[in-house]
């Protein structure tokens, strides 16, 4: 260590210090963190012209991993059989097309617009059903329930999606995201089909007045105003915590500076 | 203290630097220079005895050095004050003028309530911190210590007079009375510890058992309705369910509380009890084997049971074992099977005790 | 009226009843030494105070009953909802009690900055020496009071029977449970039966506004009687020793500080409360065992626990028809357990090691004294990996990072962590020590640069003056041989003294050299360190250098820094190394 200690006071010390630091967080945090992908699945009535746009921006997007047939490949799932409202979740979230394969898709902006979302999943659909796209009054949250949405989502969403949809991890690099920009129809159809690791949900399980409680809850807790003030993301106490010390404190740390700082008009010294 | 560097030997008066002040040295938190030192009690000028009463010499200056600084740290104070004052009163005017109730309300009120209090209170720290600084004149005083430890004639009188009392008192010199004074109060100590009894029950075999028995339905959580395997048909889904008519016992649902998943036929293998199975539907305990907390995240695709509060891994096809964390065995499996109506029920209690370790689990 | 004329009238009519005049000057007059580090156990204090005033507010409010009820207030997303009435009670305070929430979320935040301040008033007093002779009771105190804290804000984040709280209180039971023999009596008596039952918030009511609350309260005046009994120690400086204090007196000037601090103490709290959200239960739900939400973790100060019990593996015995869950039972004690324990008996075991039985009222540098400061970062660097590890699905989530692999990572870096901590923490508090012995040697650098006749360009360079060298306390780091000295005549072999003795002899004076290790004053070397000739620096104390120092021109190294090699306390010391045999 004496060479070390010998060099210290050499100018390029303290940048070979920093530098050293900055290459070491760097390649410990590249090291462990995720790349992240992986992929999931699925309905009916569609227009024949519908159904052949569908096929045609299937064959140019999609079989590349899902095989010509969406009859699945080594690095997709097969797509027969999941309906159109499992493909309008994933399109119409942007996680399909998927840019990667891995643990997880993340939700992009669309990369289909919505016609071509629709094209596609009637395609789809077309194949051998599924789950279909719920109507609008499928989804529509008037007259819902939201205490009994409340209940539900705490017994069988929160778990995975927080309390608040604020989103959490799963294991290997997946999680389940953040529901504060789903639209009701993504909600519906993400319950219906159970994209990636999420379970399926389906009409006899959680009936569709149901969903459509736990659709009212999840979007009226997102749009409801933080009374309190700046909601740390609705992550809880962790954030809290960090506020405590890294705000608080600090804040005080400076006044305690303040009031016993040395007087800089004083005559002597 | 050694001073090795001093430039003179006189301590106590302020140095000099003998080269230009170049040093960089305006320390935050130090205390400030003194612009009046002295000693406790010490009068300046004490000259011979028999001079008459000495002049009395004040130990804290009565202005600050400069006066026209003062009396402008003066007006910014006054004005700090002056603000506090009216940020007090708008805290009672939004006391009084906004309502609560509706969330935008309550909002409004808080961030009312609470932006005048804060003026009021930070007004009146700034202030306060301005007027030491710079009304109160600098000063630096000096205290001596006196070393913690009595002296010798302190601390042998002090151990006349204790031992003149324990002797007197007789406590020592008796070991009948300092015995019986000793077991006297040790049952006397106990009793509150006794009486302290009654706050709960014995836990008997209460662990050990939960509400399901033979017969009683599964509902579904929150919207209490029994559930069939043709409606819960779809491979990959999953729900909490609940022992029917109990939604509104916390007791037994801290126990009871469980989730079903489906499989495809096939996947679900041994160990789990494909006897205790109903159409590739598997019902498990919802409550951890490690400390209690819900396991609910089920992660469909890779068959994963995980808890969220410490990530215990269970492993759903092949009766929950433990893959990962903290949990030291696997998930109860619940016996169900179908009523005559088709509906899921339990075919008895769970096999073994729910939920975390206890010392009498075995 | 002026001050005669009131000191002439209430003054004389008290000082008549209470004798106070001496004992009151005394006070007035008491010397505050400054320096904003002292400030850091104000915080704790004041935020106390802010939390029994808006704790007091809540208690008209709040309903600590467990009996269900359905709600029909202001909240309307939760209408129609079954919850218990301390739950109903809470939201009530907070959407119909006008003043409610700032006053709840106050006394939230406040809750957090007392026990945030506690960690930082603890972590000033311990890098500093302040817990030393004659404060180590203060220190068991403060030690109390932080797990008194710790418990307090426990039950009282656990009183609005809210989902994340509810899911602490399970944990707690589950903690319970795993106790041998007594655990499912203490579980059963706790909560009343079985869990959750109707007994659990009422009594932690009790707890919290009246009994902790009640021992907080005499704690806190026995620490700041002591305090003032013993006054407050001081920073090194000039004209500042171990037997006065220098600083202002007590009235004015201290009392407006501290009186204006009080006040930052308030501000900063209500603008937090103000402007950020804290425990929102509104969102959170009332609680129910049957459901849980993702990220739940308890406030951070038990959010160490909440790491032990996530890294731990799922270790557990089973036989005789009996279950020992070492899974629950390790993490739960026995990281608490050595901390606290540690915290609580280290300044005895410094005492022990060092010899040092003199007062030290002059806190120390925490460069001079480079093994405490090393062994206080690796504690610090194991609770906060702890910590770290009770947020970890939060830190998955958000950075990126699979879930596991936290895990994993954290149960290596529960071992390595602390011994790297220590290690380079030691390294970095002797290289500072250096600097200043550069500074005390040659200087300070005026910036004045003059070229010399053979054309060299110096920097020139003043010695410090009397006040900067006193602050480096450079002489701090000299410690007598406070170890006991045994007998030893020519020709006999040596007696060690009676504290020397045996194998924990040996250890106490190995220990002793990797503790007492500093870079000696006279760094150039005549004759120190290293070289077996038992007579240190020239002080004549015959204490020992283990410190095989560095002269800066590269002389001669002494090959093995083992003393740094090793984690707290183990001091294999590689001492065979010629540094003169175990003098005694």
């Amino acid at each position: 260590m004496s060479w070390i200690t010998a060099k210290r006071r050499r100018p390029a010390a303290s940048y070979a210090v920093v530098l050293l630091g900055l290459v070491l967080v760097g390649a410990i945090y590249a090291a462990i963190t995720e790349g992240g992908e992986s992929s999931a699945s699925t309905t009916p009535t569609a227009s024949q012209a519908q159904i052949d746009k569908g096929r045609e921006i299937f064959q140019l997007t999609c079989a590349t991993c899902h095989g010509l047939e969406a009859q699945g490949t080594a690095v997709a799932p097969s797509l027969i059989g999941v309906g159109s409202a499992a493909v309008d979740f994933q399109v119409s979230t942007g996680r399909m097309p998927a840019k990667s394969i891995g643990a997880e898709q993340e939700q992009r902006p669309a990369q289909l617009n919505p016609t071509q979302t629709r094209d596609v999943a009637e395609y789809i659909a077309s194949l051998a059903g599924g789950p279909a796209i719920p109507t609008p009054a499928e989804v529509s949250t008037s007259g819902a329930n939201v205490g009994l949405g409340q209940e539900l989502f705490i017994a069988d969403c929160a778990q995975c999606h927080n309390f608040d949809g604020a989103g959490g991890a799963l294991t290997d690099g997946k999680y389940a995201p953040a529901l504060n920009q789903a639209t009701p129809t993504q909600i519906y159809e993400a319950m219906l089909t159970g994209p990636e690791a999420m379970p399926v949900f389906n009409n006899t399980t959680i009936t569709p007045n149901q969903k459509r409680d736990i659709i009212a809850y999840v979007t009226d807790t997102r749009t409801t105003p933080n009374p309190g003030g700046f909601s740390l993301g609705r992550i809880g106490p962790v954030t809290e915590g960090l506020v405590a010390f890294l705000g608080l404190l600090f804040f005080m740390v400076l006044a305690a500076m303040w009031i016993t700082a040395k007087h800089r008009k004083t005559a002597d010294e | 203290m050694s001073d090795p560097s001093a430039p003179d030997g006189t301590s106590g008066l302020p140095d000099e630097p003998t080269e230009a002040p170049a040093g960089p040295h305006r320390v935050i938190g130090t205390p400030p220079p003194a612009a009046a030192r002295t000693m406790l009690g010490q009068r300046a000028g004490d000259g011979a005895a028999g001079d008459g009463p000495p002049p009395v010499v004040r130990e804290l200056p009565e202005d600050p050095p400069d006066p026209r600084h003062s009396k402008n740290a003066e007006r910014l104070i006054a004005l700090l004050f002056i603000l506090s004052a009216l940020a007090s009163v708008g805290f009672i005017a939004a006391y009084v003028g906004l309502e609560v109730g509706p969330i935008d309300a309550v909002l409004r009120s808080n961030l009312a309530l609470g932006l005048s209090m804060s003026v009021a209170f930070l007004t009146l720290a700034v202030g306060a911190t301005i007027w030491v600084r710079h009304i109160m004149p600098p000063v630096e005083l000096t205290e001596e210590r006196h070393p913690m430890a009595a002296t010798e004639e302190e601390r042998a009188e002090f151990k006349k007079t204790f031992t003149e009392g324990a002797e007197a008192s007789g406590f020592v010199k008796r070991p009948l009375l300092r015995r019986t004074l000793i077991a006297a109060t040790l049952p006397l100590a106990a009793a509150p510890i006794v009486l302290l009894r009654d706050m709960g029950p014995l836990p008997g075999t209460t662990l050990r058992h939960t509400v399901w028995r033979k017969g009683l339905r599964l509902v579904t959580y929150g919207a209490n309705t029994p559930i069939s395997p043709a409606e819960f048909s779809s491979a990959g889904g999953m729900v909490t369910v609940i022992p029917e008519g109990y939604q509104d016992d916390p007791d037994a649902l801290a126990a009871a509380t469980a989730i079903i998943i489906k499989f495809q036929p096939g996947v679900l293998q041994p160990p789990t009890v494909m006897d205790w199975t109903v159409d590739g539907i598997v019902c498990y305990s919802k409550i951890c084997t490690h400390v209690g907390c819900p396991v609910a995240l089920y992660e469909q695709n890779f068959h994963k049971i995980l808890c969220p509060c410490h990530q215990s891994t269970f492993d759903a096809p092949r009766g929950a074992q433990v893959l990962f964390g903290p949990a030291p065995r696997p998930l109860p499996q619940l016996p169900i099977t179908t009523d005559a109506d088709g509906y899921l029920v339990a075919m008895s209690d769970f096999h073994e005790p729910v939920g975390p370790s206890f010392f009498e689990r075995g | 009226m002026s001050v005669e004329r009131a000191l002439e009238g209430v003054g004389r009519a008290l000082d008549d009843r209470f004798r106070g005049a001496r004992g009151v000057r005394v006070l007035l007059r008491k010397v505050f030494p400054d320096h904003w580090t002292f400030l850091l156990g104000e915080i704790a204090l004041y935020s106390f105070i802010i939390l029994l005033l808006t704790g007091t507010f809540l208690t008209l409010f709040f309903q600590p009953s467990m009996t269900d009820v359905v709600y029909h207030g202001s909240y309307t997303q939760l209408d129609g909802v079954r919850m218990s009435e301390a739950y109903a009670s809470t939201l009530n305070i907070s959407f119909d009690v006008r003043g409610g929430l700032l006053m709840r979320q106050i006394h939230h935040w406040a809750a957090d900055l007392f026990m945030a301040a506690i960690f930082a008033h603890m972590l000033r007093i311990f890098f500093t020496g302040a817990y030393r002779k004659p404060r180590e009771a203060n220190w068991l105190i403060g030690i109390t009071m932080l797990v008194l804290g710790m418990l307090e804000g426990l039950f009282g984040y656990s009183l609005p029977d809210d989902l994340l709280s509810g899911t602490g209180l399970r944990i707690l039971e589950g903690v319970l449970l795993s106790i041998p023999v007594v655990g499912t009596y203490l579980t059963f008596f706790l909560f009343g039966g079985p869990f959750p039952g109707n007994d659990i918030i009422p009594r932690l009511y009790i707890i919290h506004v009246l009994l902790i609350p009640g021992l907080l309260l005499a704690l806190i005046t026995a620490h700041l009687f002591l305090m003032v009994h013993q006054k407050h120690t001081q920073m090194p400086g000039k004209g500042r020793t171990n037997t006065n204090v220098v600083g202002a007196p007590m009235y004015p000037y201290f009392m407006a500080k501290t009186g204006a601090f009080f006040f930052f103490t308030f501000a900063a709290l209500a603008i937090t409360s103000t402007f950020v959200q804290i425990n929102p239960i509104w969102l959170y739900g009332p609680y129910t065992p049957v459901g849980i939400s993702a990220g739940s973790q308890p406030d951070f100060y038990m959010g160490f626990l909440e790491g032990t019990l996530r890294v731990f593996p799922n270790w557990t015995w089973d036989a005789w028809g009996h279950t020992v869950a070492w899974n629950v039972l390790i993490p739960a004690l026995v990281p608490l357990g050595v901390i606290f324990t540690g915290l609580a008996l280290w300044p005895f075991l410094e005492q022990w090691i060092t010899g040092d039985r003199r007062e030290h009222h002059v806190n120390d540098r925490p460069r001079n004294a480079p093994t405490r400061t090393a062994l206080g970062i690796a504690g610090v660097t194991l609770y906060g990996i702890f910590w770290a590890e009770g947020a970890n699905d939060i830190i998955a989530d958000h950075l990126d990072i699979s879930l596991y692999l936290t895990t994993e990572i954290a149960r290596y870096a529960i071992f390595i962590g602390p011994v790297v901590a220590y290690f380079v923490t030691k390294r970095i508090c002797l290289g500072l020590q250096r600097k200043d012995m550069h500074l005390v040697e040659h200087g300070v650098e005026t910036g004045i640069i003059r070229q010399l006749p053979t054309g060299e360009y110096i920097e020139e360079t003043r010695p410090l003056n009397e006040e900067e060298l006193a602050k480096l306390a450079v002489d701090a780091r000299e410690q007598p041989a406070a170890l006991p000295v045994g007998a030893s005549a020519v020709g006999e072999p040596d007696v060690p003294a009676p504290g020397m003795r045996g194998g924990l002899g040996k250890l106490r004076e190995r220990l002793n050299k990797v503790v007492t290790e500093s870079v000696p004053l006279d760094g150039h070397g005549n004759g120190y360190g290293g070289h077996g000739n038992g007579h240190g620096n020239g002080h004549g104390n015959g204490h020992h250098e283990a410190e095989p120092a560095v002269v800066p021109s590269g002389g001669p190294e002494e090959s093995s820094q083992a003393e740094t090699a090793t984690a707290a306390g183990a001091a294999e010391a590689g001492d065979g190394q010629g540094d003169g045999a175990s003098q005694s």
